[in-house]
């Protein structure tokens, strides 16, 4: 089998172009260039293409010959596909109504403008969102009132499956890190602590710095991700495959059947991990302190208790639920968001994984300055 | 492009079995598509109609038979051998099955890029060729999958199991969940691209209307077989009383009655 190739001669006033070989698409890629430079030096002229010696067509090649044809001949009388064999004929003129350009992508504009485009876009679709958010939680507060006054409407199996998977499942992982994170604040700050020859204060690092910071931000970050991230794909899923609309059909509140469940359940368990993960924290800075610093366990407990003020650990904790909170609205939010395609559930994902922790994270900073101010 | 005659095999499944677990959804499956027919595969829920098609073109293992493409065992064959036969087939999912990422000139445009070595320019252009091919207007191109309707995405899904000029199209439900005058045109669609293009195409559907109207030959899948196989008039006089209900029925006398009156058959408006 012999490549796709042409010849071009004369034939009277018009061109002749002899086609021979394989004119199928696999083919075609190596032609094709030379066909165009053929098809710009050409317009205007009449051409006469002869494809008795093409082995092999396909509707590729049936449509190249078709496009050369169009794009330089003006005379149908003179221009034409000549010696092809009636199946040839059959294919080529099936394939001719559909010679035509069409739109491969949106038309898009400039890279500056796109750029002020998206600027632009970004700071008024923050700007929406956030009131969005707002709405939604004014939203949820609204039926968790209602549920409050009555209760039956509450739905507790929900709120323990919640409890379960994103409170109890979460435990092993949130304690596998807060050991390391502990231990890793004790190395360090005994490391540096050393050169003071106050070593000792090693047991105030890791206290203060594992009470009041890195217990909670530790659970809400894992918890974003893991939790917040799930709340979002679930709801989305629902979304996509209308079963959200199936709820308000049957007369079903999304928001007290869905989201509320959530919220309690993380705000319940928040609080949990938080404790633990503080607890174990300690514990691996009192393991770091005892095998890589010689500061014996008895003596790290009795100075804990010495130096470190209950208020620390109630700083964690109180924070908690409010990290809880942010995480299940925002990832319920988005999860409502999402629109039709996969794609967008994806992108909401994330959105919500990335905003639960942004605002978090912004929370922390202004409790941390609360507490400053109010000496706790 | 094709000179075969029409006896010619392409598909031959033999002896299949398939199953999940313990439950077996074909025994002893035989089933023979012969070169540029519209084969129909009609059967209950349940019985295992799209299964047979993944069976067929590989997404589903099957625990025992043989399923061979142009005379070749798929699931003996190299690695090689599997690819070359996988760019001469093009399957039409039931959603449509669009790369919600990419707009529909690019999903045509995926399989020629990917297989094929040539200049985007050329791909555009025999994207744009099958996109109009499929009944979709050029400003469908730049559509994303999310912005089209059912119909059109089935319409976008055709172009690229049309891409790379396949011998066998396979067509899961290919009407289903559209209105009855999309499905009429898809079915016209299908006929008059099988008489230009040669194609032989493996349908599996539910759509009594379709069958009279596309198919040469129809299949029935029943008892984990295919218990009957022929033409409409043939298979309608099988006394299986699963196709007794299926054809005798009201849906099925409606669909029927109206092609005997003489009401314009979508075959003949191709």
């Amino acid at each position: 089998m012999n490549p796709a190739a042409f010849t071009v001669g004369l034939e009277g006033d018009a061109l002749m172009l002899v086609a021979t070989g394989d004119w199928r698409a696999r083919f075609l890629g190596a032609i094709d260039e030379d066909l165009r430079l053929f098809e710009d030096d050409s317009v205007g002229r009449e051409v006469i293409i002869d494809v008795s010696a093409v082995e092999k067509l396909d509707t590729a090649g049936a449509m190249v010959l078709e496009r050369v044809l169009k794009s330089c001949a003006t005379r149908t009388e003179i221009s034409k596909i000549i010696g092809a064999a009636p199946q040839t004929r059959q294919l080529i003129d099936s394939v001719a109504p559909h010679v035509a350009p069409c739109d491969i992508e949106p038309v898009r504009p400039n890279a500056f403008v796109q750029l002020v485009i998206r600027l632009g876009q970004g700071i008024s679709e923050g700007y929406v969102v956030s009131l969005k958010i707002l709405e939604f939680i004014g939203l949820t507060l609204a039926t968790w009132a209602r549920v409050w006054r009555n209760p039956k409407k509450l739905r507790p199996v929900s709120v323990f499956y919640h409890m379960e998977e994103a409170g109890v499942n979460a435990m092993p992982i949130v304690g596998l890190m807060s050991l390391m994170i502990g231990a890793v604040v004790a190395f360090m700050g005994a490391k540096i602590l050393r050169l003071f020859n106050a070593e000792v204060f090693t047991v105030e690092l890791v206290g203060i710095a594992v009470l009041r910071e890195f217990g909670v931000l530790l659970s809400a970050i894992l918890v974003a991700g893991r939790s917040g991230s799930a709340f979002t794909a679930a709801i989305g899923t629902m979304k996509i495959r209308e079963e959200i609309d199936a709820l308000k059909t049957l007369g079903l509140d999304p928001v007290e059947t869905l989201v509320l469940p959530r919220v309690i359940a993380l705000i319940l368990m928040m609080p949990v991990l938080a404790f633990m993960s503080a607890i174990v924290g300690v514990i691996g800075g009192g393991f770091v302190a005892a095998t890589a610093m010689g500061i014996s366990p008895v003596f790290f407990v009795n100075r804990f208790q010495e130096t470190i003020a209950l208020s620390n650990l109630w700083v964690g904790l109180i924070k908690a639920p409010f990290f809880a909170f942010v995480i299940a609205i925002i990832g319920c939010f988005q999860g409502l968001q999402v629109e039709g395609s996969s794609e967008s559930l994806g992108q909401r994902t994330t959105l919500s994984v990335v905003q639960s922790l942004f605002v978090v994270i912004i929370l922390d900073a202004f409790f941390a300055m609360f507490f400053l101010e109010i000496d706790f | 492009m094709t000179n075969a005659t029409p006896v010619e095999t392409v598909i031959d499944v033999e002896g299949l079995k398939t199953q999940f677990g313990d439950h077996v959804v074909h025994e002893n499956l035989d089933l023979k598509v012969r070169r540029n027919e519209i084969l129909g595969v009609v059967g209950g829920s349940g019985s295992g109609k799209s299964v047979l098609m993944r069976a067929i073109i590989g997404l589903k293992t099957p625990s025992a038979g043989v399923v061979k493409i142009f005379g070749e065992d798929f699931y003996e064959a190299s690695e090689a051998k599997r690819l070359e036969i996988e760019q001469r087939w093009g399957v039409l999912f039931q959603g449509g099955a669009l790369f919600s990422s990419m707009t529909v000139a690019q999903n045509v445009m995926a399989p020629l890029r990917e297989h094929l070595k040539m200049s985007q320019e050329l791909a555009a252009d025999i994207a744009a060729m099958k996109i109009s091919m499929s009944g979709l207007q050029p400003d469908a191109g730049a559509k994303y999958p999310s912005e089209l309707s059912g119909g059109m995405s089935k319409r976008a899904g055709l172009a690229r199991a049309l891409a790379l000029d396949p011998e066998i199209v396979f067509l899961d439900e290919p009407t289903a969940g559209l209105d009855p005058i999309s499905a009429e045109n898809f079915d016209s669609l299908i006929v008059s691209l099988k008489k230009s293009l040669g194609l032989t195409v493996f349908m599996v559907t539910h759509d009594l209307d379709t069958l009279h109207a596309t198919c040469d030959r129809v299949a029935v899948l029943a008892e984990k077989r295919v218990i009957a196989i022929g033409t409409l008039d043939e298979v309608r006089r099988n006394d299986h009383p699963w196709i007794q209900e299926y054809f005798a029925g009201p849906r099925g006398r409606a669909a029927l009655g109206a092609k005997k009156n003489g009401a314009a058959a979508p075959m003949e408006r191709a």
